[in-house]
């Protein structure tokens, strides 16, 4: 399937090639797709390649390309494209919901009139296609979230939210990867470092995977922590 | 006899004495990693640090520290080196005033100190052979953030040692005398290309972008400056489905106020950008700070690629004569 699309100029930085203002699968499929193209294609001067939900930056050095060469380029690309897709991987990501794991997991429950059982229920059951990553290094951005939780983001954004945090914010659910600011619910935390800077490779989760998260109790959360330090972590992945 | 051995083989540093405001290493950035969520971080005005690398004979995106407003006071450890610093800056050399924009050859216990920048935001101090820094991901640029890059994954603290890459290269540069460019004398309107969410925005809103003054705010950092000017609302909202952003997207948020992003920005944002800043003039950005105003123009995507290919062929030009 090709989406429509246009071709806008990120003035002389980048081209985006944007295919509408929807969250949807088929069209983050075809991004994806696009990515890879661009990728192997191997275009000189093109210095980076950043898909999102439903566009495709494309950064390049005017120096060694212009925007209208790169432009007949990428549509000569697009109009071939066939949908050879890197393979994705699975994740399970083990979460310990509630608590001091995940501040508004209580407020978040009560809101939607939900036990603790319910919620994490509701929560832990889907397969989450990783449609982003985006906004800070590894951090995953979950297309897939029960709409019975689908919940607006906190008037008041924290200043602070821990690195792993497992949160809500709209129709998303995200693993966040390193401490940063957020207006989204933390309902729990993963012990499994997606994002370490010492390792190699330093991120786990890319952008077209699946996440399954699989609750956990505190003194399995205690035990990963100490256990997943400086390792790859590859068992979490099917 | 045993004190110079262990004065031979202790390794080249500069030790921080004092911090100043901000000051963080910084290298031409940490490109293409967008994907992986990571941005470019990188100086902020990449001239001039591409000018202080020069006058002491490193490859114009090395690692240097970025220096904030008031800078750093540094003593030399281990072994001489030299230095250069490109700024509008206020220099002490063991207390005596010494120029910016040349090269100078530092012995061990020297005090340096860049006390304050008298124009622009930024200084870049340059050493020959660079720092020694571990590189993540192809750069030593600091991400203070995540806690990546540079020394430690932060900004210098009093105590630090910063290791250098090599004990005392480039001496036969010492006494180098560069030319003081500085971005933030060109006085002209801050140069974009409308777009990628222009037609978010009515055309009397986009008149209005372009014809206002506009103030940084005290909320500028290295992830993005805040502006404060008349109103700008978007005819369809002010949340977008989350979308890339560059080193220089002017956002629009609900406020009508714009954004710039700048370098530590997040590699994504979810509000509709009117405009994208155009290379040839984020060095100019980059200088800037609370307090000073802008106005923006709007020019094509190939003017802007001539007037950075331009700028690209004058920066080589002077490397040339400069004798790399």
């Amino acid at each position: 399937m090709t989406p429509d699309y246009t071709i806008v100029a990120l003035a002389d930085q980048g081209v985006l090639i944007e295919c509408g203002e929807r969250i949807d699968l088929e069209i983050n499929r075809w991004i994806d797709c696009a990515a890879n193209a661009v990728r192997e294609a191997g275009i000189d001067g093109v210095t980076g390649i950043v898909p999102t939900y439903r566009s495709l930056a494309i950064e390049y050095d005017s120096v060694s390309i212009t925007q209208a060469t790169l432009i007949d380029r990428l549509e000569a690309l697009l109009s071939t494209l066939t949908a050879t897709r890197r393979r994705a991987r699975r994740w399970r990501v083990p979460v310990a919901y509630g608590g001091e794991f995940g501040l508004d997991f209580d407020d978040f429950r009560q809101r939607h009139g939900l036990s603790r059982e319910e919620l994490i229920a509701l929560h832990s059951a889907p397969d989450y296609r990783v449609y982003m990553i985006g906004f800070m290094p590894g951090f995953a951005y979950l297309g897939g979230l029960d709409t019975s939780l689908h919940t607006p983001r906190r008037d008041s954004p924290r200043t602070r939210t821990p690195a792993g945090s497992i949160s809500v914010g709209g129709q998303q659910t995200a693993v966040t990867s390193v401490e940063a600011p957020s207006g989204w619910h933390l309902l729990g935390q993963t012990p499994l470092a997606t994002f370490d800077a010492r390792r190699d490779p330093p991120m786990l989760i890319e952008a077209g995977d699946s996440v399954r998260f699989v609750p956990i109790d505190e003194a399995e959360f205690a035990r990963l922590a100490s256990d997943c330090a400086w390792r790859p972590d590859w068992e979490w992945c099917e | 006899m045993s004190a110079m051995t262990d004065l031979a083989i202790e390794t080249a540093a500069l030790r921080v004495e004092a911090p100043g405001m901000m000051t963080t290493l910084q290298d031409g950035g940490r490109h293409g990693q967008g994907h992986l969520g990571v941005p470019p971080s990188g100086a902020l005005d990449a001239l001039s640090l591409g000018l202080a690398n020069a006058l002491v004979g490193n490859a114009p995106d090395t690692g240097a520290l970025e220096i904030t407003l008031m800078g750093p006071r540094l003593v030399v450890e281990g072994d001489g080196c030299v230095v250069a610093i490109a700024g509008d800056a206020e220099v002490l050399l063991n207390d005596a005033p010494v120029d910016a924009f040349r090269t100078l050859a530092l012995e061990v216990g020297d005090v340096l100190q860049v006390k304050r920048l008298l124009s622009g935001a930024r200084a870049y101090l340059a050493v020959g052979g660079g720092f020694a820094a571990e590189p993540f991901l192809g750069s030593v640029s600091t991400l203070a953030r995540a806690g990546i890059g540079g020394f430690a994954g932060r900004a210098l603290l009093a105590g630090d040692r910063l290791p250098l890459a090599a004990a005392d290269l480039g001496r036969e540069r010492a006494g180098l005398v560069g030319e003081q460019h500085l971005p933030q004398r060109e006085k002209r309107p801050i140069r974009v290309v409308l777009g990628p969410q222009a037609a978010f925005f009515a055309r009397a809103k986009q008149a209005r972008f372009f014809s206002a003054q506009w103030r940084i705010s005290t909320l500028a950092d290295r992830m993005g400056y805040r502006l404060t000017g008349p109103t700008l609302a978007s005819a369809k909202g002010h949340n977008i489905v989350s979308d890339a952003l560059m080193t220089g997207s002017v956002q629009i948020p609900g406020d009508g106020q714009p954004i710039i992003a700048m370098n530590d920005r997040g590699t994504t944002g979810g509000y509709p950008k009117i405009a994208t800043v155009i290379r040839a003039d984020l060095a100019r950005l980059g200088q800037m700070k609370p307090g000073d105003t802008l106005c923006f123009e709007p020019v094509e995507a190939g003017h802007a690629e001539q007037l950075w290919r331009g700028r690209q062929q004058a920066f080589g030009d002077y490397l040339a004569r400069l004798g790399g």
